[in-house]
């Protein structure tokens, strides 16, 4: 399976009046000018759940905070073909849609654009188009979470349809293969797992929901393809955002050293069911998806912390048992002052883990001069304490409220170690 | 003129060169300039030269090692005018009482002058668990003759502190505190997973960055016998409080528990009760509270004869990304309230 990426760069986002029916358009230097007016319209229409769309674009740097972050999602759009994982796809780099309003499920999370809080952000470093969604009332939390997800896919593909035209900035090929049979590289096999609990803790596979249908082989070109969308309500730090499947750091580096240091065996999508036999029953398939590949080795990744540290504890013991080598990539909650333990669960079989950080750390985040997306209710969010909005707007908050922050992809640079 | 800096060196009779095990048991006691190991420690450490050295018997400090600490530090403010600006002890290597001793005198100096006190002693040592917390330890080998390299290490250290650093276990050579400490690394965490893997693949030495804690798994309690005449009480990690949240119970990383009281109560309702856990979605058990924090049926056994009472007043907390430790602390401090009020048994639910 084979599929073309061709990435124009986005230098700067305007919002424009000008940019037609497509709702946006790219000039020759780069600039994404989106038309506010059509875009909110064709997101109204498409949903009667949705009673108000705020556009508004924010830029590194900006002294902003987007609050009540639901999701992320870089801006592509099929331009040829019609299968998942095969054709040519369109990607806008150097941009993102985020969406955020009131709160779903208090896991929603913050973004800012400048100060010591963007460190812990990789969206602090794109111009960001953010929707600001306001749901009709009375609406329950699945139709709220549902109606804002769409609207962040399609306002994304909107933009991808308007502006990937003309003769792209770079393209690149994911064409993955196995290496044939009797070459002596180490095979390596990905795990990777998705929140799927239900009760806004759900991941979308190829248009499904995440909880039937998994474990099972995926193609790194189907994940690329839009293939794995976020609908979880999670917390911001280790939700993995649809940004973060699009951009699976896993996967670009085992396709980047695939036949010359290692042989990328193959990626087996896994879940995160919320009982144990249901969890036994996934991790036992799983397993047998790694040994029927003919893997060596495995590559763990997780989304959430608590419940989902079980299900990664059981892949890590069979899979060392089955005589697979493990390293598994994790956050911790070691509590503020990290003297605590860090996860809800262990195995003596895990003796290789890459920590992403402690979401529990606590940090001074100072006021900011515009805040989108919600106010007055960041100390209810996850992350958050009652006392959490200081004077003059300044927030006291664990770094679980930061979006992305212990990224457990390991998309970003933050480690955790002991001291 | 430069101050000259005033190091005190802490060492057992022996490194003292006051006896062996049959002068185990003198009092501290000043003896001026380096002694022992110092004389090794002034080589390497150039400038730092030692001003006195402390020598105490093992079994003097043995039993209680804070109260000789104590008198250790008044025989330094005795001898050292303008107090000590570092204070270093040992090397103990696994000498038990030897190392009991460094990392009391050490801790108490630290709290007294706000100055850096370094120690060294074997990751076996039994004073590594009482005092690796509060205390630099540089890791030594288990016998004298690591004695230089030991000495090395501490000089680094010292001078590390000395001059406003920090110190990483991994570069320094310390056994850590034990305390998780986020930084920014070179390398992404997927690089580095692929890189620790191709590593561990190839059997070469790798370090993992977190290493399993050695959980204290709990017994289960033996089966209430006579459930007719005990006293049963509720306690929940599922966030089920009086509606408005009273106590303002954090949706995450919850800082404290509710007492609650439910004396006539026969069953929770939506308008009196709600969760505020943001670990799940509340629809359910916003519509019926009941569902995790099982009044209703409870009420039913008590009024069968099926337990003896059930207890006015339940606990609640948010288990949602809350630390190991502080779950622990709230645990005791409940337990104690219902152990207090003679409750028998608990049923505890979590979500």
């Amino acid at each position: 399976m084979a599929i073309q990426l061709d990435q124009f760069h986005v230098v700067d986002v305007s919002l424009d009046g000008d940019a037609g029916a497509d709702a946006a358009v790219m000039t020759g230097d780069g600039v994404l000018k989106v038309g506010e007016e059509a875009l909110r319209s064709k997101l109204l229409a498409r949903d009667a759940r949705i009673a108000a769309v705020a556009i508004d674009v924010v830029r590194p740097g900006e002294p902003v905070r987007i609050a009540g972050v639901k999701d992320v999602v870089e801006p592509r759009c099929k331009l040829e073909g019609e299968e998942r994982g095969k054709g040519r796809l369109g990607v806008l780099k150097n941009v993102a849609v985020a969406t955020c309003g009131p709160i779903v499920g208090f896991q929603e999370g913050i973004i800012d654009m400048s100060g010591p809080g963007a460190e812990f952000t990789p969206f602090s470093g794109l111009p960001l188009l953010v929707l600001h969604i306001e749901p009709v009332s009375g609406i329950a939390p699945h139709a709220h979470e549902e109606a804002v997800r769409l609207a962040g896919l399609h306002a994304a593909d909107l933009l991808a349809r308007g502006a990937c035209g003309g003769k792209p900035d770079a393209t690149g090929i994911i064409d993955w293969q196995p290496l044939p049979p009797g070459q002596t590289l180490p095979r390596i096999a990905y795990v990777y797992m998705v929140l799927s609990q239900g009760l806004l803790h759900d991941t979308h596979v190829c248009g499904e929901n995440a909880r039937a249908g998994l474990p099972r082989l995926m193609d790194p070109a189907t994940v690329i393809d839009n293939g794995i969308v976020s609908g979880n309500c999670v917390s911001a730090c280790d939700k993995n955002t649809t940004y973060h499947h699009q951009n699976n750091p896993v996967i670009s580096e085992l396709l980047r050293g695939h036949g010359k240091t290692w042989d990328f065996a193959g990626i087996v999508l896994t879940n995160e069911p919320t009982r144990l036999a249901e969890k036994e029953a996934s991790a036992g398939r799983a397993i047998s998806l790694v040994r029927g590949l003919g893997a060596a080795a495995a590559v763990i990744t997780k989304e959430g912390f608590g419940n989902p540290d079980a299900d990664l504890m059981m892949l890590i013991s069979g899979l060392e048992r089955a005589g697979i080598k493990t390293v598994a990539i994790t956050d911790e909650y070691a509590g503020a002052e990290g003297w605590s333990q860090s996860l809800a669960d262990t195995t003596p079989e895990a003796d290789a883990i890459v920590s992403t950080g402690n979401a529990n750390m606590r940090v001074r985040l100072p006021a900011m001069e515009r805040t989108i997306g919600m106010s007055g209710e960041v100390s209810r969010l996850a992350g958050a304490y009652a006392n959490s909005v200081r004077e003059k707007g300044e927030l006291d908050v664990e770094l679980q409220l930061i979006m992305g922050a212990t990224n457990q992809l390991g998309f970003g640079r933050l480690r955790c170690r002991e001291v | 003129m430069p101050e000259v800096p005033r190091v005190v060196h802490v060492v057992n009779q022996f490194f003292g060169g006051l006896g062996g095990e049959e002068a185990a048991g003198i009092r501290p006691r000043f003896l001026a300039g380096a002694r022992g190991p110092g004389l090794l420690w002034e080589k390497l450490a150039g400038d730092l030269k030692i001003a006195g050295t402390i020598v105490v018997g093992d079994n003097f400090a043995a039993g209680n090692a804070d109260a000789a600490a104590e008198e250790v530090l008044a025989l330094i403010e005795e001898h050292v005018s303008g107090g000590p600006c570092l204070l270093v002890a040992g090397p103990a290597f696994l000498a038990g009482r030897y190392g009991m001793t460094c990392g009391a005198v050490c801790k108490a100096a630290a709290a007294r002058w706000g100055i850096p006190a370094v120690t060294a002693m074997s990751r076996g040592n039994p004073a590594v668990a009482e005092y690796r917390k509060s205390v630099v330890i540089v890791e030594t080998s288990g016998d004298v003759l690591g004695m230089s390299e030991a000495l090395e290490r501490m000089v680094r250290v010292s001078r590390r502190l000395l001059d406003g650093g920090d110190i990483l276990p991994e570069r320094d050579g310390t056994l850590a505190h034990g305390r998780r400490d986020n930084f920014l690394a070179e390398e992404t965490g997927a690089m580095r997973a692929i890189a620790m893997l191709m590593r561990k693949l190839n059997g070469e030495p790798f370090v993992t960055e977190y290493a399993m804690p050695a959980f204290d798994r709990v017994a289960p309690a033996p089966p209430v016998e006579a459930c007719g005449s005990i006293r049963l009480a509720l306690v929940t990690s599922g966030g089920i409080v009086p509606r408005g949240n009273p106590d303002r119970i954090e949706s995450a990383s919850a800082s404290r528990f509710g007492e609650y009281g439910i004396a006539g109560v026969d069953a929770l309702t939506p308008r009196d009760y709600q969760t505020v856990h943001g670990g799940y979605d509340p629809t359910h058990a916003n519509a019926d509270p009941n569902r995790v924090l099982p009044l209703d049926v409870a009420r039913e056994l008590e009024k069968e004869g099926r337990i003896g009472t059930l207890h006015d007043r339940y606990y609640a907390t948010v288990g949602n990304a809350t630390s190991v430790e502080r779950a622990r602390e709230f645990g005791l401090q409940i337990a104690g309230r219902l152990l207090a009020d003679g409750v028998q048994a608990v049923i505890l639910t979590s979500t």
